[in-house]
């Protein structure tokens, strides 16, 4: 039963670029400073995010060079012990929460919408205020660290060496308090996600014909809202037994210091599957472009990115086998971790099928898709050694913990990243990226990154514990250690090239067309970069791959206002046109609250009262933000009273 | 340029909607489900340091009965008029909106007096040991979303006092109501971790 049903206007091309016009008008950026900082356009909201991730993934990346440069050689006196337990949880913060976390939901925000045909994101403002409160916990985290109070717990701060007997100064505060943020910016941009999938999908998209990147985001905005609030948990009582004398994890007081792990892994393990589904997105996307046929097994790579999602909240105890907790309750983790394969080789198994039967183009994107399956494979491969006791047992806490673990995130979800940023380039900026350039970064980056990480296993193997800041010499380490540090080097080479070549590409690249790659999914409909609006006429989608199946005259949609900024609301199943919402304008005050949360946040390291006092500037902030300006511009429902016809049909049936 | 093409014409659907329909309404349960969980796991935790001890609560009295419990009730009641809120916002009239909004907004108020009593009365600090933290902690906690539901509610309430008006503030006012239903049933089982847990064993 559709509400909106399919009826015949005379309409002209004369009418539809007018209309595009005036949508352009309204939706056009808010100009000058206060503009700036009142951003609600989801295409620069989640550009700044991917820009200020991609930032951070250069400072994580800094600092793992300086800890290469200190291996490379025995008894080296280039870095200390205390600067290098900094460095080592610096990298492993930065790299987690600042960049793998923010840059797919970065990619989210911009191209959800894109990818489900909308207007804009659900929530707008609360997306902006998520960027700022992120933006503001990495520059508290650099400016601490420049300070010399940069956390140097590992990234995940156990105690009892972060509490208050092992843990005096604020370094372990500084961590507890980047979390906060981190987390506060995560959760929002899940929300947003979640509804704009739900409830801003263009007519026809069923949810069976979302693209799977879309799929993806979908599940991991789930993942967040379950796993973070763990973490929230995990660093609110830290810092709580540092500042107010709790005893969550205070031995002697009838605490445990085992909880903090249990708290910490329950959001911990999930945190990996948030960098790699939506990766897992980026691939099913790269496959399906440059095989040049729709994916195989569409329905079961969207089973598996649920199932991965499901079991990923029952394996977080294979984090702590060595702790010593009883047997039984060990076996259970390890069957749960390698059951997490059946869903992964589904996927990989379907992506092979995609390749197989289609017209695979080696296209930069394609080769780092390609990349994947090597490295995430052979990290998938040690992921199934360590789920096992006894052998976790032996290498818990050396190099092969290491190799595993960025061949697992690197391959599974970096290579995936860099990808689909190429291959989103053109769609993003309206320029095209150097090929050349685009090959020579990859194999840089792929001999660049076995070099670095595959001695690591060995070395983990013949006993080189992490997180040392230099070894003696006769141990055997050496030559694989120096191996290391080249790898490195040549993974900095490569990321410069993939600069190099986007700064080349906008100012000296090729005019982009709408769809350079002949992909099929919505985002490709529109102008490269797309108009402020993004799609203008709006077609109802009648297949999976529109740009690809869609028959030609596809209905248009009209009626939604284009002299101010509103949406069409579809429902969730079938994406039937439910109702028009008028979407948040610019405001300044999602900014405003995100400083004055950051000023309360930064205060309650020093003293329990800024959650008292320092939580009112924001509680202001907020009313303002809320706050219904001036004369409604929604003439339509004003006033209300006599607004019985509408009142029908708000409430009636769905 | 004279030929018809096929359009869907939504110009006649409704500007704002109720429940799940609405945009605001899953924004809600995001938050729900979040703080949810953030509950469940600090019961999980109160549960996990339970195991931890051979007596319990270790050295101190269980916390008094009374403010509690009465605490409780008056929650309880104040889902009538909350209840009136919701329906008379998405019947879209202003005199009850206002009328039971302002009633809600007394009762949370109400809520949170009792609620200081009852932290009098826990029969433990937070520094005492590690089950008084876990007590300050869900007791804490749970006030932090008693506070947060009373200046929302109060803003609500204000702007159907002092406008401007429209459809959305409706929606906003249901909304509102529906995140006091989450504020109240979570308290249920925070009620029985708090004051009936340390009397069962």
């Amino acid at each position: 039963m559709s509400r909106a049903p399919v009826i015949e206007l005379p309409l002209t091309d004369e009418m539809l670029s007018r209309q595009s016009r005036e949508l352009a008008r309204t939706w056009a950026p808010a100009r000058g400073i206060i503009g700036f900082f009142s951003e609600v356009d989801h295409k620069r909201i989640g550009m700044r995010f991917i820009l200020t991730a991609l930032a951070f993934f250069v400072l994580g990346g800094v600092l793992a060079a300086l800890m290469r440069l200190q291996l490379a050689f025995p008894e080296n006196t280039l870095i200390g012990p205390d600067l290098y337990n900094q460095l080592f949880t610096m990298h492993g913060t930065t790299m987690m929460f600042l960049f793998a976390v923010p840059v797919m939901e970065g990619l989210g925000l911009y191209f959800t919408p894109l990818l489900v045909g909308a207007r804009t994101i659900a929530l707008p403002r609360l997306a902006a205020f998520g960027y700022w409160i992120f933006l503001a916990g990495g520059v508290f985290l650099y400016v601490s660290f420049l300070l010399n109070i940069g956390p140097d717990n590992g990234w995940f701060s156990y105690v009892p060496l972060a509490g208050p007997e092992f843990g005096p100064g604020k370094r372990a505060d500084t961590w507890a308090q980047l979390i906060t943020f981190t987390e506060v910016a995560s959760l929002v941009g899940a929300i947003v996600t979640i509804v704009t999938i739900f409830k801003y999908r263009r007519p026809g998209m069923t949810l069976d014909r979302v693209p799977m990147f879309a799929w993806a985001e979908l599940v991991t905005s789930f993942m967040i809202i379950f796993a973070m609030p763990a973490v929230m948990l995990a660093s609110t009582t830290l810092i709580l037994d540092r500042l107010v004398g709790t005893h969550f994890f205070n031995q002697a007081e009838g605490g445990d210091p085992i909880l903090y792990q249990h708290l910490f892994w329950f959001f911990g393990h999930p945190e990996v599957y948030l960098i790699f589904l939506p990766a897992q997105g980026l691939m099913s996307t790269l496959i399906q472009a440059f095989s040049s046929r729709p994916i195989v097994g569409y329905v079961w790579l969207v089973t598996a990115l649920v199932a991965t999602a499901f079991m990923g909240f029952g394996l977080w105890v294979h984090h702590m086998f060595t702790v010593g907790l009883p047997q039984n309750g060990s076996s259970f983790f390890t069957a749960a971790s390698m059951m997490i394969a059946i869903p992964s080789g589904v996927q990989i198994f379907c992506w092979i099928a995609t390749m197989w039967t289609g017209r695979v183009r080696l296209e930069p994107p394609m080769l780092f898709a390609l990349g994947y399956f090597v490295i995430f494979i052979i990290g998938g491969m040690t992921g199934i050694m360590v789920a096992s006791v006894p052998v976790d047992l032996q290498l818990h806490d050396t190099y092969f913990v290491v190799a595993h673990l960025h061949y697992v995130l690197i391959g599974g979800a970096v290579f995936p990243l860099f990808g689909a940023l190429y291959y989103w380039f053109p769609k993003m900026t309206g320029r095209m990226p150097n090929r050349r350039l685009g090959m020579i970064s990859f194999w840089l980056l792929f001999i660049g990154f076995n070099l670095t990480f595959f001695p690591m296993h060995q070395l983990g193997m013949i006993g080189m514990p992490r997180r040392v800041y230099t070894y003696l010499p006769g141990l055997g380490w050496e030559t694989l250690n120096l191996a290391a540090t080249a790898g490195a080097i040549t993974m900095a080479i490569g990321a410069l090239t993939l600069t190099v070549n986007a700064v080349y590409a906008l100012r000296r690249g090729e005019a982009a067309a709408a769809n350079p790659w002949q992909a099929s999914t919505l985002e490709w409909s529109t102008s490269s970069p797309p108009p402020p609006h993004n799609f203008s006429p709006e077609r109802v989608i009648a297949s999976r791959d529109p740009l690809w199946d869609d028959p030609p005259g596809q209905p248009i949609v009209v009626g939604v206002r284009s002299d101010k900024r509103e949406v069409l609301v579809t429902r969730l199943l079938d994406a039937e046109p439910d109702h028009r919402y008028h979407s948040p304008e610019p405001s300044i005050w999602p900014f405003v609250t995100a400083m004055a949360t950051t000023f309360m946040l930064i205060w309650s390291i020093f003293s329990p009262w800024a959650l008292v006092w320092g939580s009112i500037p924001p509680a202001i902030a907020m009313i303002f933000w809320f706050w219904p300006r001036g004369r409604s511009i929604d003439d339509e429902t004003h006033p209300p009273e006599k607004g019985r016809p509408q009142l029908e049909a708000a409430t009636g049936p769905a | 340029m004279s030929a018809t093409v096929p359009v869907v014409d939504v110009s006649r659907l409704p500007s704002f909607a109720f429940g799940h329909r609405s945009i605001l309404w899953w924004a809600t349960l995001g938050l729900i489900a979040i703080e949810g969980t953030a509950f469940a796991l600090m019961i999980a935790a109160y549960i996990y340091l339970k195991w931890r001890v051979p007596e319990w609560p270790p050295g101190v009295a269980p916390p008094d009965l009374m403010w509690g419990t009465l605490t409780t009730i008056v929650v309880l009641a104040s889902c009538i008029p909350n209840h009136l809120t919701k329906k008379a916002a998405e019947q879209l009239d202003v005199g009850r909106t206002r009328l039971w909004i302002a009633v809600s907004l007394g009762f949370a108020i109400a809520f949170l007096v009792l609620r200081a009593f009852e932290f009098t009365t826990l029969n433990c600090w937070w520094d005492t040991n590690a089950y008084g933290s876990i007590v300050w902690m869900l007791l804490g906690a749970h006030t932090a979303h008693v506070i947060t539901d009373v200046v929302d509610t109060a803003v609500i309430a204000a702007i159907f006092f002092t406008g401007p008006l429209d459809a959305h503030r409706f929606v906003d006012a249901s909304e509102n109501a529906a995140y006091y239903y989450f504020v109240v049933f979570s308290w249920l089982p925070i009620y029985a971790v708090i004051y009936l847990a340390p009397r069962l064993v």
